[in-house]
């Protein structure tokens, strides 16, 4: 198992690369750059902004000075923040962004396969019918629309919670930008869990112990669960990932100061260091929880732990 | 290894956001305050909700009052030579850095001079060039720094030469590009003196705490010389860009004070918060450049017609809801030494006759039904720049013209404006000195803020003449001069002068609204 | 945003469908069986012919003022059914014009998804050995990619332009089409008519257009049907960050985009244009579910 993460983990070290290359170039070739703005600079000090930042030498030593750098672990400095390098303002919006992606991920997983097994032991009554229409409603109402509506309820309205930003951290603050990031990943995992659990049920296992005269409480968690599990946990790796890019509009919408929101900003100031840094973190945490995830399915599926 | 101690760094700071935001502050205001910060470091900012924040935790030689004007600062008063080029300031007594070391004429020099050497890449130097040789030396032209016009004589004199006279020099020196640094700070620690830890100000707060993409937190510096005056205990400068969730957030009393608000909810407020919504005459102008390099646009029947066809008096009112006043002069109303602007001669006719008479001239240009007069209307990524480029496009139909809107974000608009290789794009200009000059700059020939390319010569001998007149009426005459000729030949489309627009809590005092839109904390007070 | 609607789809998609003349025939009785399914389908198709046909009944266009009213309510006596918007453009006009072009932005976005898709999978699937583990080597490593990010930086860089959203937006989305394709080209491969057609020594390039891939149109028409909406919902997910497509063109997003601003004043902006997406991907929605049990045998 240890070779096997080592050798996946390994793979991806050429994508990143070929990653890091495509959005290089990819940015250079973007019209604007980073010392455009509403004030125009005078050509001398643009002059002395690029020769600061390295960016008067040819693009291709560029490319090889920023590599070498990212070899050594240094992943540049900043244009947009320049107090902090890129480094520094990634690890300081970390904690917040993985807070936000960790709490959404729990909660999307465990309501959504509480609202599955409902949905699929009441099938075709009115609780189900219920959850499916709630559930459609999450898969297909966009989340930038449901921020501001849940703001202005819960925020203004009822006044039960703050519209908006970290505060002091408490989970008062944490409520809304989770349920909106989890919403649609609710949907789709009861949807999963729904109809995993409903052709277990039907299966001939479940039959016989069904026909032992097994309570359906028991067959529900000590037969049933596990193999109806395995489609939601396929889903939990693209999902980690979903969460996290979703995190980009949440953080926005509700002002928290995480990694997703820098990576449009940066991209719109032409934050070339911090694009980068922002793709290589993305990447390098989505592989790994995608690990996470085939270890978990292993661990889960027996035929593929023996292959 | 180095990523780990940032880490412990980070994890550490977390802690103490947490010991901090536990105990609550007497009197701390919370400031909505858009993007987040590029540094701390008053040479390499260069907006707006920068001079927020590094001016409340620096100060220069002059500083602002509650209406924006230059009041003594760390200077306590000052001489000007007889010819207008040499002034002479005496520092305050006891002024000192928030670590307790006096803040001395050197430290003034030594922030002149870092602002003006190359290697520093300060991206608003040429704002103190009016200083002696500092052009040159930005330019790197003149190597030798020590050479620049702002000497120490003692400790306590600074004595500062200009190129020229330059009536609003004091005015300039509010700005943060004049500021004094810690020297025995930036000497010691290098890139690094502006961390939070490391800073040392000597404005009338301190930073404490600074979390990117969040909030930056002052305290106040109670060795600075008017900490008996000041009643609020510090600030808290929030970072978020949506206007639409920042007011939400003051409307849960998340904030006290918003530095802008989305202008469809201006009536919603003026209803429901009577009185907190602030809107104030702002020196600046919104306008649309027309490429005079460019046919038919170098035909200034052309540019006429497409001015004169806007509809201004529906702007302000109706398209943004915060009646914004239309704008027929080029520089706004109020400046300094300058008295009212002129104004198009064609200001007071009906729109129908405008509508009329540009379409004469459009006719005369050789444009009719068959031959259009189509062009590309540029404007950078923003809700109130679209509605406008929608509406003005609309009116332009009429006249028989055909409009492609295009929009880009705001790197990209601006270094195509600057490529002069827009046919009509939006800009704004917010004055950066209470001086007409300022404005008529625009439009000089080889200036790279003209980015219509307008050049007349005329125009520019006025306005060289103008800035070896000492003599103020006389210099406003040369500049009025100036901007009728400008005027005259359309060389550009002056739309609507800026509005300021300000949300304030009533638990606010103190905020006094003012044609520059800075308000320094120091002047507020909170009430519970 | 996502290509998973279902992740359990493609096992289906893989392991179940048949593309026999008869099991089709079945299955579009099913489907005209599924009651959700058809009146989805009627949902749907009032829209697209109100979408493409609804402006011309207008009296105002998508993009000129009405001068004389500015942020006016949805009222029948001014004809602003929907209301207008902040440069006094009825919002009907626009609304329409917007799904107008939500649903080619959807079906352009899915033909280059399915373009891409089918002709990797086939390729891979039917040459199969090293060429196909390569190949789906590569699918597996693109699923890492924080994809959106790489969308938005290309936004960012060439500028908002409708042909860059739909070459972007297919190409998110092409990769669980390869998969099933893959599968479907495994099952079939060896099947009579190509082993004839191997035999009569037809080019395997040829092989893989003419006789592999027009036997896998039922799964890939399937897939692209859950396919659409999550391409509606990527549009307006861009659309919302600024890089939707230019005025006055619009899109559902844009419009919901701008409307979500002015929530409390000027609600019409946002409920309207709201509507009609919720009602788009809730009937594209049924559409897909209905045709994939329509043609997964198991249930029947």
């Amino acid at each position: 198992m240890l070779a096997y993460a080592l050798k996946r983990l390994l793979s991806t070290i050429p994508v990143l690369w070929i990653a890091i290359t495509a959005c290089f170039f990819i940015l250079r070739l973007a019209p604007g750059g980073p010392f455009d703005g509403e004030r125009p600079l005078p050509q001398a000090i643009k002059d002395n902004l690029a020769a600061h930042y390295n960016l008067d030498k040819p693009l291709i030593e560029q490319y090889l000075i920023y590599i070498g750098n990212v070899l050594k672990g240094d992943l540049g400095p900043s244009f947009i923040n320049q107090d902090f390098n890129v480094a520094e303002q990634l690890l300081s919006g970390l904690p917040y962004t993985l807070t936000l992606g960790t709490s959404a991920f729990v909660f999307a997983v465990l309501a959504g396969i509480l609202a599955g097994i409902a949905g699929a032991l009441y099938k075709n009554s009115l609780p189900d019918y219920l959850l499916g229409l709630f559930i459609l409603l999450g898969l297909v109402v966009p989340n930038f629309l449901v921020a501001p509506i849940l703001q202005l309820v819960f925020g203004l309205q009822l006044d039960w919670l703050p519209v908006g930003g970290w505060g002091d951290g408490s989970i008062a603050f944490l409520v809304l930008p989770v349920v909106v990031l989890a919403l649609p990943h609710i949907a789709r995992i009861s949807r999963l869990m729904r109809g995993a659990l409903i052709e277990v049920l039907n299966s001939n296992y479940i039959r016989t112990a069904r026909s032992k005269g097994l309570s359906r409480t028991r067959i529900v968690v000590r037969h049933a669960l596990k193999p109806a599990l395995m489609p939601v946990v396929s889903y939990l790796g693209p999902a980690a990932g979903f969460l996290l890019t979703g995190s980009v509009i949440v953080e926005t919408i509700f002002g928290l100061p995480g990694i997703g929101r820098y990576f449009i900003n940066a991209a719109l100031n032409r934050d070339y260091g911090m694009v980068l840094g922002t793709v290589i973190f993305y990447m390098v945490l989505i592989v790994v929880l995608n690990l996470i995830v085939d270890i978990l399915y292993a661990w889960l599926d027996p035929r593929v732990r023996t292959q | 290894m180095k990523i780990i101690q940032q880490a412990a760094a980070c994890t550490l700071a977390l802690m103490l956001y947490g010991a901090i935001s536990a105990t609550a502050w007497a009197a701390t205001i919370n400031i909505h305050n858009g993007a987040d910060p590029t540094s701390l470091d008053p040479h390499k900012v260069s907006g707006d909700w920068e001079n927020r924040i590094v001016g409340d935790i620096f100060e220069g030689l002059v500083t602002e009052d509650p209406n924006a004007e230059a009041i003594p600062g760390q200077a306590a008063s000052w001489t000007v030579s007889d010819d207008g080029l040499v002034y002479t300031f005496t520092l305050r007594d006891g002024i000192q850095w928030t670590d307790g070391t006096p803040v001395t004429a050197n430290d003034f020099v030594f922030a002149f001079q870092r602002l003006m050497d190359p290697a520093t890449a300060a991206s608003y130097a040429y704002l103190q060039y009016p200083i002696k040789n500092a052009e040159g030396i930005n330019a790197g032209d003149i190597t030798d720094i020590a050479s620049l016009g702002a000497k120490a004589i003692d400790d306590t004199t600074l004595e500062i030469t200009l190129e020229q006279p330059t009536p609003y020099f004091i005015g300039a020196l509010t700005h943060y590009t004049a500021f004094p640094l810690p020297k025995h700070v930036v000497e010691e620690k290098g890139e690094e003196w502006v961390k939070i830890g490391n800073i040392a100000t000597n404005g009338p707060y301190k930073p404490t705490e600074w979390v990117p993409g969040s909030h930056v937190t002052t305290v106040k510096n109670d060795g600075h010389y008017d900490a008996a005056n000041i009643t609020i205990d510090g600030a808290k400068f929030f970072v978020l860009e949506d206007e639409s969730a920042a007011l939400k957030r003051y409307r849960a009393g998340e904030f006290d004070i918003l530095t802008d608000f989305p202008t469809d909810q201006y009536d919603w407020m003026q209803e429901n918060l009577p009185g907190e919504a602030r809107v104030a005459p702002f020196a600046g102008l919104y306008y649309y450049v027309v490429n005079n390099t460019k046919a038919p646009f170098d035909n200034p029947d052309v540019r006429k017609a497409l001015s004169m066809s806007i509809n201004r008096e529906v702007i302000g009112p109706q398209i943004l809801g915060t009646g914004e006043i239309p704008a027929y002069s080029w520089v706004p109303p109020g400046m300094a030494n300058y008295g009212d602007p002129v104004e198009v001669d064609w200001k007071d006719m009906s729109y129908g006759d405008k509508v009329a008479m540009a379409k004469e001239l459009l006719t005369g240009a050789g444009f009719n039904a068959d031959n259009p007069l189509k062009l590309q209307l540029r404007y950078n990524t923003n809700e109130n720049h679209k509605r406008i480029a929608i509406a003005i496009a609309a009116m332009w139909k009429p006249v028989g013209i055909e409009v492609e809107l295009y929009n880009t974000e705001t790197k990209v608009h601006y270094e195509e404006l600057q490529n002069n290789i827009v046919d009509v794009g939006r800009a704004g200009w917010l004055a950066d000195y209470n001086d007409a000059d300022n404005f008529l700059n625009l439009l000089k020939s080889d200036i790279q803020y003209n980015y219509g390319r307008y050049s007349n010569s005329e125009f520019d001998a006025l306005l060289n003449k103008a800035n070896e007149t000492t003599d103020l009426t006389a210099r406003s005459e040369l500049l009025r001069e100036a901007e009728a000729i400008a005027l005259n030949e359309s060389a550009s489309i002056p739309i609507y002068y800026y509005l300021s627009r300000n949300v304030v809590s009533p638990k606010v005092e103190g905020f006094v609204d003012n044609a520059f839109d800075i308000h320094r904390t120091r002047w507020l007070t909170l009430s519970e | 945003m996502s290509n998973a609607l279902d992740s359990n789809t493609e096992n289906e998609l893989n392991g179940e469908l048949s593309t026999g003349r008869s099991l089709t025939e079945a299955a579009l009785a099913r489907f005209r069986a599924n009651k959700g399914a058809m009146a989805a389908l009627f949902i749907l198709i009032f829209l697209i012919l109100a979408a493409f046909l609804g402006p011309y009944a207008l009296p105002f266009n998508y993009e000129d003022p009405d001068w004389n009213a500015f942020k006016s309510p949805p009222s029948i006596e001014t004809g602003h059914y929907f209301g207008t918007d902040q440069n006094g453009r009825d919002l009907l006009a626009r609304t329409l014009y917007g799904t107008r072009v939500s649903l080619i932005v959807a079906l352009v976005a899915t033909l280059v998804s399915i373009f891409i898709g089918v002709s990797f999978g086939a390729v891979a699937g039917y040459f199969g050995g090293r060429l196909d583990q390569a190949m789906m080597r590569f699918v597996d490593v693109m699923y890492a990619l924080p994809y959106i990010l790489f969308v938005i930086l290309l936004m960012v860089v060439f500028g908002r332009n409708v042909y860059l959203l739909f070459a972007a937006i297919g190409a998110l989305e092409w990769l669980t089409m390869a998969r099933i394709v893959r599968g479907q080209t495994l099952s079939i491969k060896h099947r009579e008519f190509i082993e004839a057609a191997v035999a009569a020594g037809v080019k395997p390039i040829t092989i893989v257009f003419r006789h592999i891939v027009p036997n896998l149109v039922g799964p890939v028409v399937i897939y692209a049907a859950l396919t659409i909406p999550e391409i509606i919902a990527t549009e307006s997910f861009l659309s919302y960050l600024g890089f939707g497509v230019q005025e006055p063109l619009t899109s559902l997003g844009t419009l919901i985009a701008d409307g979500a601003d002015v929530l409390e004043v000027l609600p019409w902006l946002l409920w309207f244009p709201a509507a009609i997406l919720v009602a788009l991907l809730l009937s594209l929605l049924f559409i897909g579910d209905g045709l994939r049990d329509a043609f997964d045998a198991r249930e029947h």
